[in-house]
């Protein structure tokens, strides 16, 4: 179906990146991890480093993240993707190492494990995807689980008195002294997608230069588990999750802020 | 007179999810409702004249099935 190109006529403006496999996913239609997934392999094919990288996989929709990736993958028990980023990045220094969570994974029972790595300062970078619910199970609450949000398992709509409030990952990790880069973006317009890819890009420079932790999140969808149709889902992320979830840069350690891409 | 532009979709990969139909600017991308892959979808694909090659479908397009085509300046310079 691919027609030739003939340059003195057209010239390529886009084309699917080398590091994403080129097979069809798992996702449900619509699904922003798709979106994540590419940022991730064009800053790659950017930065040409893909023969030196190697991700780490978490447990959740994102469970299959090694087929799609066109690079070394290994794939961490449930939440313990950036304990095990630790010990590749200390045996292979000079690779690049990432991992790519839900916040299923990274926000509860992970929590320990990127705590601990951010407070270790450890030269990683952590690209932790927020779409509020745990997507793979069937949409169960999760910790980031908007107040009064429905899902299948707080059918009424997330209960604050006995069930707590959503964490703000982001936030809480830039109060450690080893975090150098931790910012939030959104995967709901043009915009801010361009604005995640800056964000991936940065944190892959501050892992060149050793300059220790970087976690970027990312606001996404989930139409199947929320009920809704894509578009209404980007909507509805722009409209509930945005304000909860304040797009921002929270640490950007003096030496992060001169590199200039 | 904007550039003119094209997509190809790869139908293999194309979910119809119409992330695409949203972002486009130009409004010139529908779901071919006489089409269905062998997923079972209908696919994306270009509805009318006026696509710039701008590829903010491609930004968008979750499945990174979307590949994009603008003329050159030569052949703008000429017409």
């Amino acid at each position: 179906m691919t027609t030739t190109l003939d340059p003195e006529l057209e010239q390529l403006v886009y084309e699917r990146p080398d590091s994403l496999v080129d097979c069809a996913t798992h996702y449900c239609p619509g699904c922003t991890h798709g979106v994540a997934h590419r940022l991730i392999a064009e800053v790659i094919d950017e930065m040409g480093i893909r023969e030196k990288t190697i991700g780490v996989a978490s447990v959740g929709c994102s469970v299959f993240a090694y087929n799609y990736f066109n690079f070394d993958f290994v794939q961490a028990p449930h939440g313990r993707a950036p304990a095990m980023a630790t010990g590749v990045k200390r045996v292979l220094p000079d690779r690049f190492v990432i991992t790519y969570q839900g916040d299923g994974d990274m926000a509860s029972i992970g929590m320990a494990e990127v705590v601990h790595a951010a407070a270790r300062g450890e030269n990683i970078c952590v690209f932790f995807i927020n779409n509020a619910n745990y997507g793979m199970t069937g949409g169960q609450m999760a910790p980031t689980t908007l107040p009064g949000q429905k899902t299948s398992s707080s059918p009424s709509g997330r209960d604050i008195e006995t069930q707590g409030y959503p964490i703000r990952a982001a936030e809480l990790l830039a109060t450690l002294d080893g975090a150098s880069y931790v910012v939030r973006r959104s995967l709901h317009d043009p915009k801010n997608i361009r604005l995640a890819k800056k964000a991936i890009r940065t944190a892959f420079e501050v892992q060149a230069r050793g300059l220790g932790f970087s976690m970027v999140e990312m606001l996404s969808i989930c139409p199947t588990n929320w009920g809704m149709t894509p578009l209404q889902s980007l909507q509805w992320l722009e409209e509930k999750m945005v304000p909860y979830y304040a797009l921002n840069d929270f640490k950007v350690h003096p030496a992060v802020a001169e590199i200039r891409i | 007179m904007p550039p003119k532009g094209r997509i190809e979709v790869n139908e293999l990969l194309c979910k119809g999810c119409e992330l695409c139909v949203g972002a486009c600017p130009q409004k010139v991308i529908a779901l071919d409702m006489d089409r269905i892959t062998p997923k079972g979808y209908h696919p994306a694909s270009l509805i009318s004249d006026g696509c710039t090659g701008c590829g903010i479908c491609a930004v968008v397009c979750p499945e990174a099935a979307i590949t994009v085509f603008r003329e050159t300046i030569k052949v703008r310079a000429n017409q």
